[in-house]
């Protein structure tokens, strides 16, 4: 028994109420606040993930409860993977700076710093908790936060982050219901100890309606087509720190929920023979991937565009759980976290242009490659990585997806695969060449532009040099992180 | 007869069906983003009878060891998704919040809660 | 081939991406930046060069870095395939290297920092690519050098220069993405994809996954070898400026194609697997339509580059179409040819580059007399000439020898009719220009005037080099055996 999981989340959660009261008192601080607070996890989760590739995974029984009375955070191979990400991509949206990346105003300020510590507790808190019912408090926790933060982004903004409340409510009730079904069949709302009651109900209808609640209901959580409808405008209109998370991490994580039912709750042979969940999944995400590639070429704005673009970055995660088979697996979860560095990496450049220049529309960045090289330096980076040019961390991605389709002798997989990283090659160079060969056109905007300052560029050179590490390093990670995860996979 | 039965022994479940419906036509259906709202208390609210219907039991008694009220656990109602459905109702009414909020913010900048006059004005304003 | 350890093969892959660290320090002067570019050009070619011996010896040298994917090795390994291409293009880019400066100096370039930068990281590129152990590695070399070359195609940013790149992108990024497949099918098949002389795929293969395995590689290395219908990209590239268009696209860029032909060929699927499955055939027949096609273009190009882009369309056919054959002669002729033409085509190039910057001629119909102006670019075009259209004694006669033998071993007398016909196109359209430059008369060039040091003596170099090796095939500088050697490891199974 180990407390490290919960130290995770509650230490998130209590920086998160010091650093609103803090900035009450004094705004600087609450910044401070905050990234201590993302330090002192990242310090827990590090820990946490030495210690589960050492020993194996580390139990929390909340309040001395032994399961399945009490509720459990459960650190293993998986969740301390996902962790790792979400506190390093938290603490890189924190190190960047408020008035670049929430658009802030003192009054927000307060507000914006508690509430992304809160978004990311509950994201860990999703990620660690080994009971259903938890789960979807943290949720709904996370949820309220981003939100409520996508709001920052100005009045289109709140609109979006409406119609986000109200299908991400959809899908977290389909969650709650799908729960409900499951715990009236079983009587426990313990992962470990459903994943045993289960194995006799395989045949039941009511547990069928549960999974493909709970499957439709993460489904729009991680905006896999066709539920994508919420997210272009949200992360369009949040401001570019928030979409960061939103993008990076937080689609991601209803991604997890998939995958932990598919390996933890369920059998995989639940979700690829009994059900074909599996199969459905592979093919929606394949159109979506061709989908969000399309729409991302026809986009005018580029924070839009890169929002397509996660709609079909987020496919190919579905793609490869999809496929049903270990390599596949191994992609998809590589995926998560080669995306959230990509992703994140972007959305950040996309603020330091605007805060920089004002600009927000493709076509206006002609010649800004020549005033601030080492920004776009490292938006090339990520953008190679999002076509998959090697040795960047993309590339990988696709390799162990591509290998899983050849094993599972779907062609039309890998032909999706390798199509679209030509559809992302048109969006990301139509983009390099604006940047670096177009001559601008007078555009004072431009002409004045300037490197930004070290706190703008800090986090996006940390991202881009993690692009190309992470790609060094796929093998580590594949053989002693994801091999152990995807174990129970054909 | 067989429907008849089944629907008198399960109409509370048929109940919570036509609410979740009522709900989800309310969110989808409606333009006017009040009523989605609306539609969406309505669809948690179902989901909240159904779990409380699940734990329901005719006769059944309080769960506290006590002499007057019944020694025997068979008896006792189950406890635990009454607990859950208070943090879903926590859940909901925080969800209601924020999302009032948002109204009254969209309402001050449009003038109007409709859905496709909204959009409207989004997208003239875009170009 | 005995395998030993060797830290030489990293380093001089190494050797020039630590030189774009000093060429890109802001606010040196040109003299500063350039000496980076030589240093390294020559530090490189030292390193390699200094391989050569133990190759000799049937020693090669080899270095493993670390695990890119379980199971495979970013791994580099020379062998006498790997030291044919990285021994030309290594020396070949000093002479560009010195070629760059006097070009860029005579037509003020712009941004000549992220040119001699992108420069240094193709040839990285194209050592990594000639020196990988396994076809893991090679893909990664060969994709950075795609990138890489990118810059250099759209320099100008002219709308001529930007439309050339994004042609080049379709091609190359799609060949890439058939790459990966090929890479992925590769590895499903046969469990590894480390290079091995005779093939590595598992003798039981069934003979649709033989002819699916190579027809991705043919539309991968197709691309960058320019085989038509995938070859229009190389004559739109020709907007970059001379030395990109001489150094990459005659000798690091579309070579590396053809190397990885040769790779595929002889290390992956094997010469024989393919004979059997049949499917060379069809590459074969391409290839030979390409080297008729392409020099029936290149008769009716005005434009110089263009015409010498179309002869380079139809010479990486001749290499790639003596990989197909099943005949080891064959095979040395077209691992000569890679250096061979890489000489005499770098030779042209320089001469295009030197008339440009002296006259501005671009036009093979502004050339009438120029010869008296530029006798000495003119005679290296002259040679170069002879040896492309395959005339002892320049050295394009004896890869054109062995490849003609070779089709002939294999029982292909139609191809030899198709070489002896080119060789005929070939001094078709070279030669005109020759005669043109010599004996037209003119006007406007009758002073002597050439252009800088700096272009004149590589150039002379260059077709001085192609001269000698035409006369002196196996003294210089053993090219030949290693030729030899690398067919026999392919063909006897044996060896490597």
């Amino acid at each position: 028994m180990s407390s490290l999981s919960i130290l995770i989340v509650a230490s998130l959660l209590l920086f998160c109420f010091i650093s609103v009261l803090v900035g009450i008192w004094r705004l600087r601080w609450a910044y401070a606040v905050a990234l201590a607070g993302m330090a002192l996890a990242l310090v827990a989760a590090g820990t946490g993930f030495y210690r589960v590739l050492a020993d194996g995974e580390l139990r929390y029984f909340l309040g001395g409860w032994p399961p399945p009375f009490g509720i459990e955070y459960v650190l293993d191979h998986l969740s301390a993977f996902m962790v790792v990400i979400i506190v390093f991509i938290g603490l890189i949206a924190v190190i960047y700076p408020p008035e670049a990346g929430l658009y802030h105003t003192p009054r927000r300020g307060i507000s914006a710093y508690g509430l992304v510590l809160l978004l990311i507790a509950g994201l860990v808190g999703v990620v660690v908790t080994g009971d259903l019912f938890n789960l979807f408090v943290f949720l709904e926790i996370y949820s309220l936060a981003s939100y409520a933060l996508i709001t920052m982004g100005g009045d289109k903004a709140v609109v979006a982050s409406f119609r986000y409340l109200i299908l991400g409510t959809i899908a977290g009730s389909f969650y709650l219901l799908g729960v409900g079904f499951i715990y009236f069949s079983t009587g426990t709302l313990n992962m470990a100890d459903a994943a045993r009651l289960l194995t006799p109900l395989y045949g039941s209808p009511t547990i069928m309606a549960a999974v493909a609640l709970i499957v439709v209901g993460m489904g729009i959580k991680m905006a896999l087509f066709p539920l994508h409808v919420w997210l272009p405008d949200a992360h369009s209109y949040a401001p570019p720190v928030v979409a960061a998370i939103l993008a990076a991490i937080q689609i991601e994580v209803a991604a997890y929920v998939i995958v932990r039912m598919m390996l933890t709750i369920f059998q995989p042979q639940y979700f690829i023979d009994i059900m074909p969940i599996t199969t459905i999944i592979g093919w929606v995400a394949a159109a979506g991937i061709i989908f969000g590639s399309v729409m991302a070429i026809a986009q005018k704005d580029f924070k839009r565009m890169l929002a397509y673009s996660t709609v079909a970055q987020v496919a190919y995660i579905g793609l490869g759980i999809g496929l049903a088979n270990q390599l596949g697996m191994i992609g998809a979860l590589l995926h998560i976290l080669n995306h959230a560095f990509m992703k994140s990496c972007l959305f950040l450049v996309a603020g330091g242009i605007r805060y920089q220049t004002g600009l927000h529309k493709i076509s206006q960045f002609a010649g800004l490659g020549r005033k601030m090289p080492l920004m776009m330096s490292a938006f090339t980076v990520a953008a190679l990585s999002m076509v998959g040019i090697p040795p960047t961390a993309g590339f990988f991605s696709k390799w162990y997806l591509v290998l899983g389709g050849i094993e599972a002798n779907n062609w039309v997989f890998v032909a999706v695969i390798l199509a679209s990283s030509l559809l992302t090659a048109v969006y990301f160079f139509r983009m390099i060449e604006k940047l670096f060969a177009t001559p601008s056109g007078g555009d004072p905007a431009v002409e004045q532009a300037r490197e930004p300052s070290a706190r703008i560029l800090t986090p996006i050179i940390i991202l881009a040099i993690g692009i190309i590490v992470l790609g060094l390093i796929n093998a580590l990670i594949v053989s002693y992180v994801l091999q152990p995860v995807v174990a129970l996979l054909p | 007869m067989v429907i008849i039965d089944l629907f008198l022994s399960r109409y509370v479940y048929f109940m919570i069906v036509v609410l979740l419906a009522i709900g989800l036509y309310g969110m989808l259906g409606k333009h006017n983003l009040m009523k989605k709202l609306i539609g969406m208390n309505i669809f948690q609210t179902a989901i909240f009878i159904f779990f409380i219907e699940g734990a329901a039991k005719r006769g059944g008694s309080v769960p506290v060891i006590d002499e007057i009220l019944g020694m025997e656990a068979a008896q006792y109602v189950n406890p635990l998704p009454h607990v859950l459905i208070l943090t879903g109702i926590v859940v909901a009414i925080s969800l209601t919040g924020v999302a009032l909020a948002f109204l009254l913010v969209i309402y001050r900048t449009y003038k109007t809660l409709d859905d496709r006059a909204i959009m409207a004005n989004m997208k003239e304003s875009a170009e | 081939m005995e395998t030993v350890y060797s830290l030489k093969p990293l380093l001089a892959v190494l050797v020039s991406l630590v030189a774009v660290a000093f060429i890109v320090i802001p606010n040196q002067r040109p003299n500063v930046r350039e000496s980076w570019t030589i240093l390294a050009a020559l530090a490189k070619f030292a390193l390699v060069a200094s391989m050569l011996p133990l190759i000799l010896q049937g020693k090669s040298p080899a270095i493993t870095l670390f695990a890119i994917s379980p199971g495979i090795s970013l791994a580099l390994r020379v062998d006498y395939l790997g030291i044919i291409f990285g021994l030309s293009a290594s020396f070949l880019w000093i002479l560009t290297s010195f070629f760059s400066m006097g070009y860029v100096r005579s037509i003020p370039e712009h941004k000549q920092t992220r040119y001699f930068a992108s420069f240094a990281i193709c040839l990285s590129a194209t050592m990594g690519i000639a020196f990988a152990a396994n076809l893991f590695t090679l893909v990664i070399f060969y994709e950075i050098l795609t990138i890489a070359t990118y810059p250099l195609v759209i320099h100008r940013e002219t709308p001529g220069a930007i439309f050339g790149g994004r042609k080049y992108l379709v091609y190359l990024l799609t060949g890439g993405v058939f790459l990966l497949f090929a890479l992925a099918l590769t590895y499903q098949l046969s469990g590894t994809v480390d290079f091995q002389a005779g093939g590595i795929l598992p003798a039981l293969t069934a003979k649709s996954s033989v002819i699916m395995l190579f027809t991705l590689f043919l539309l991968s290395f197709g691309v960058k070898s320019a085989i038509m219908p995938m070859h229009s990209w190389l004559p739109t590239a020709m907007v970059a400026p001379t030395p990109v268009s001489a150094l990459l696209h005659a000798v690091a860029v579309v070579k590396a194609g053809v190397f990885g032909f040769a790779r595929a060929i002889g290390f992956i699927i094997g010469p024989s697997m393919l004979h059997e499955s049949g499917a060379s055939g069809f590459l074969a027949a391409l290839t030979a339509a390409t080297i008729l096609v392409a020099s029936l273009i290149a008769l009716r190009q005005d434009n110089l580059k263009a015409r010498l882009a179309y002869s380079t369309v139809g010479h990486l056919s001749y290499i790639v179409l003596g990989l197909t054959l099943f005949s080891p002669s064959a095979w040395i002729g077209a691992l000569l040819h890679i250096v061979n033409h890489a000489m005499m085509k770098i030779t042209l190039f320089f001469c295009a580059g030197a008339i440009h910057v002296k006259t501005h001629c671009e036009n093979v119909s502004q050339l009438n007399g120029i010869g008296r102006q530029m006798p000495l670019t003119m005679a290296a075009f002259a040679i170069a000439s002879v040896g492309l259209a395959g005339i002892p004694p320049v050295n394009g006669f004896i890869s054109k020898w062995y490849l003609v033998q070779g089709s002939y071993d294999a029982g292909q007398i139609v191809f030899v009719v198709i070489l002896l016909l080119s060789g005929l196109l070939n001094a078709g359209y070279f030669f005109s220009i020759v005669v043109r430059a010599f004996f037209a008369p003119s006007d406007k060039f009758t002073r002597f005037d050439e252009a800088s040091k700096l272009m004149i003596v590589p150039l002379v170099i260059t077709a001085v080099l192609s001269l000698l090796m035409g006369i002196f095939p196996d003294r210089i500088p053993y090219f030949f055996q290693l030729a030899s050697s690398a067919a026999q490891s392919v063909f006897g199974g044996g060896g490597l």
